[in-house]
């Protein structure tokens, strides 16, 4: 995982509820056995008709609209655990996702990524919203260190939950795994003081 | 003692040390891999020049790719082909038991570990597929997982988990005629949302839970994702017990009865607290039908679509819903014409789910431009409804059982609704393209699809049932 600190750009905004991660990734094109080059297909079928041509109103067709932030409305990612979404939103080239709302699985898929899920209120999403409506090459700022997300536009900001473990393994760049391989030992001894129990 | 939740009680056994101001590591008793979310894992493993650290608690299978006819013949889709056949080259190499393709024990991953017994009361079971919430239905802590803690899994055995906070979904009384637990569960959804249980693990209780079969308490659990929830689950009772014992990998002789002492252990104490509590009333619940395109924009079959409410946050995502399902606002879904029907999933393609649409097909023919995807969840239910008579039953009526795996249920395979079209699915969710590009899902149960099959239109199953 790469190290990340500060993400300063315009952003990307996509501003509708419930999206799932069939329709950030879908399933048709889960059949890689590797990592990369998933963002080629990133909202895929919002993104291109039947014919395979540009859909003209879609964010990310838009030359108005660039940047390293997709924000998007309430409970992004919802659906299938596909880790895939979050390589597809990475791949693409966006390294933070701001939303009022997350789901579970795919908050805890672009951790494991470095693709940082920046939780807001649901007025301050309205709020970037209607800011980047307004004039669509305006700045967010994300800063790790500070747990921080800033509209230098207006210098509202607001505070994102983010765990102090989470927090360091995103500047430093670790993966949990790393972790995990350094207490196998205490994992072993969990596992033979358990051994004879049914209630596992 | 303080007062613990059924969770509590399995969790806490499975935490292997605690982080301040982080995650648990957290045990993991079985890990269930498919072959669309193994790869990168493996891939992983080798990069890091390590083994799977304990390959006897994993067990691999094919279901998401899979065709549904002729799995003799090689797979056609040049990529599927490919991913199976990576499957296959990595539990060789890595040591893991596989279930792939052509073996009698094959079957989508949710539907193969409970009727196997690999799923028991008191587990931590994970899978890289968020239906891994099916497990939960016998008392068990299971949860979807992405692909980077598949690897761990894979690598440790453990998962850095922080705990979820805890809900409580109570429904009393009994289910109406023609209600099944597929109604109930899409009216939990519709009532509590799709984000409602996101930072939740749901224990679902109270007497229309109880009442149910060890199948339809899968199928409960299974769409507990669809809350956003991690996982829900039941606490086990004689209905479980009596559905595992003998089963091939439940313990046996002695075991079996020292494990049923353990595992009656396993409810929620009096007086035990949880985060959030909902409380719904059986009587409530009618056959239920999705409207739009997530599994909450569900209602009873005889209701209309809401009205949009200009102004509301959540107006523009109705809109887009409707006008992808080509429906009106405050529009009834009864007697629209359908031309697809799936039964199937790891929602209810068990053996239950079949009969329960042979039941209401049975004496009746399938509507003439019907065309109907009907797939038994593993080689197992197959086997069964061939030993029951109901693929007879199904073959005098218009349809064909078709051969195991998640067929129409993902759009990955095969088995696709064509764009535009309407289908009545047994599976779990309606996202725009799910079935297919530009496909019309609408959720309901195996009785609810029987109907709609034999009539070419959205039916209310009760009219068929006098
Ligand atoms: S049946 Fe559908 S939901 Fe279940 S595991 Fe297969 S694709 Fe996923």
């Amino acid at each position: 995982m790469k190290k990340l600190q500060i993400v300063h750009s315009p952003a990307v905004p996509i501003n509708i509820q419930d999206i799932d991660t069939d329709q950030i990734i879908p399933a048709r094109f889960l059949k890689a056995t590797d990592r990369v080059g998933f963002g080629d297909n990133l909202f895929r079928d919002w993104r291109y008709d039947g014919q395979g041509r540009a859909v003209e109103n879609f964010a990310l067709n838009d030359p108005d609209y660039s940047g390293e932030i997709l924000v998007a409305g309430r409970n992004f990612g919802c659906g299938s655990s596909r880790e895939h979404a979050a390589w597809a939103i990475y791949d693409y080239g966006f390294k933070a996702v701001v939303s009022s709302f997350f789901a579970d699985i795919f908050k805890g898929n672009a951790l494991n990524n470095g693709l940082v899920p920046v939780q807001v209120s649901e007025g301050f999403l309205q709020e970037i919203f209607a800011a980047i409506a307004a004039n669509p090459s305006t700045e967010l700022r994300i800063d790790l260190r500070e747990k921080s997300i800033t509209l230098p536009l207006t210098g509202t900001a607001e505070h994102f939950e983010l765990s102090d473990y989470k927090q360091e393994c995103l500047i430093n760049g670790y993966d949990d795994i790393d972790y995990l391989l350094n207490v196998r030992g205490e994992i072993e001894a969990f596992e033979s003081q358990r051994a004879s129990s049914f209630v596992a | 003692m303080p007062a613990k939740t059924l969770f509590d009680k399995i969790w806490d056994a499975h935490v292997v040390k605690s982080i301040a101001h982080g995650p648990d590591v957290l045990y993991i008793d079985r890990h269930l891999i498919h072959e669309v979310t193994s790869p990168q894992a493996f891939a992983g493993l080798e990069k890091r020049g390590i083994p799977v650290f304990r390959p006897r608690q994993i067990v691999a299978t094919a279901d998401h790719n899979v065709p549904t006819l002729h799995q003799e013949l090689p797979i056609r889709d040049r990529l599927s082909r490919t991913q199976v056949a990576t499957l296959v080259e990595n539990c060789d190499k890595f040591g893991v038991e596989l279930w792939g393709l052509g073996h009698p024990k094959q079957g989508i991953v949710h539907i193969i570990g409970p009727e196997l017994g690999i799923t028991q009361p008191g587990m931590t079971i994970v899978c890289g597929d968020s239906h891994t919430a099916t497990h939960g239905a016998f008392g068990t802590i299971a949860f979807g997982i992405g692909t980077s803690e598949v690897e761990m899994v894979m690598a440790t055995q453990c998962l850095m988990q922080a705990k979820p906070k805890s809900m409580r979904i109570n429904v009393e009384g009994e289910l109406g005629a023609g209600v099944t637990a597929k109604d109930l569960i899409l009216y939990v959804i519709s009532q509590v949302t799709v984000s409602g249980g996101t930072g939740y693990f749901v224990e679902y209780a109270g007497s229309a839970f109880r009442g149910l079969s060890m199948e339809g308490r899968m199928t409960v659990c299974n769409m507990s994702i669809e809350l956003g929830a991690r996982g829900g689950m039941i606490a086990p009772d004689q209905t479980t017990f009596e559905y595992l014992e003998g089963r091939e990998f439940a313990p046996q002789g002695q075991n079996w009865t020292q494990a049923v002492e353990a595992w009656s252990q396993l409810v929620t104490d009096e007086g035990a607290t949880f985060d959030k509590e909902f409380h719904f009333d059986a009587a409530d619940i009618e056959p239920m039908v999705t409207f739009g395109t997530t599994p909450g924009m569900g209602m009873g079959v005889t209701a209309r679509t809401p009205g949009i409410k200009v102004g509301e946050a959540s107006a523009k995502t109705l809109a887009k819903s409707l006008e992808y399902m080509a429906l009106a606002p405050e529009q009834s879904l009864l007697g629209l014409p359908i031309n697809y029907v799936f039964v199937g999933s790891c929602t209810n393609g068990r053996i239950e789910d079949l009969r329960a649409f042979c039941e209401v097909v049975d004496g009746r023919q399938k509507a003439d431009h019907v065309n109907a995807y009907i797939v038994p969840g593993s080689q197992a239910v197959l086997r069964q409804a061939e030993a029951e008579g109901l693929d007879r039953v199904l073959a005098k009526a218009g349809f064909e059982l078709r051969q195991p795996g998640c067929s129409a249920c993902l759009a990955m395979n095969d088995d696709k609704i064509p764009p535009g079209e309407y289908c009545v699915s047994t599976s779990n969710r309606n996202f725009e393209g799910r079935q297919g590009p530009g496909a019309r899902t609408i959720l309901a149960s195996p009785a609810m699809a029987a109907a709609a099959a034999v009539t070419g239109r959205v039916t209310d199953v009760r009219e068929l049932m006098v």
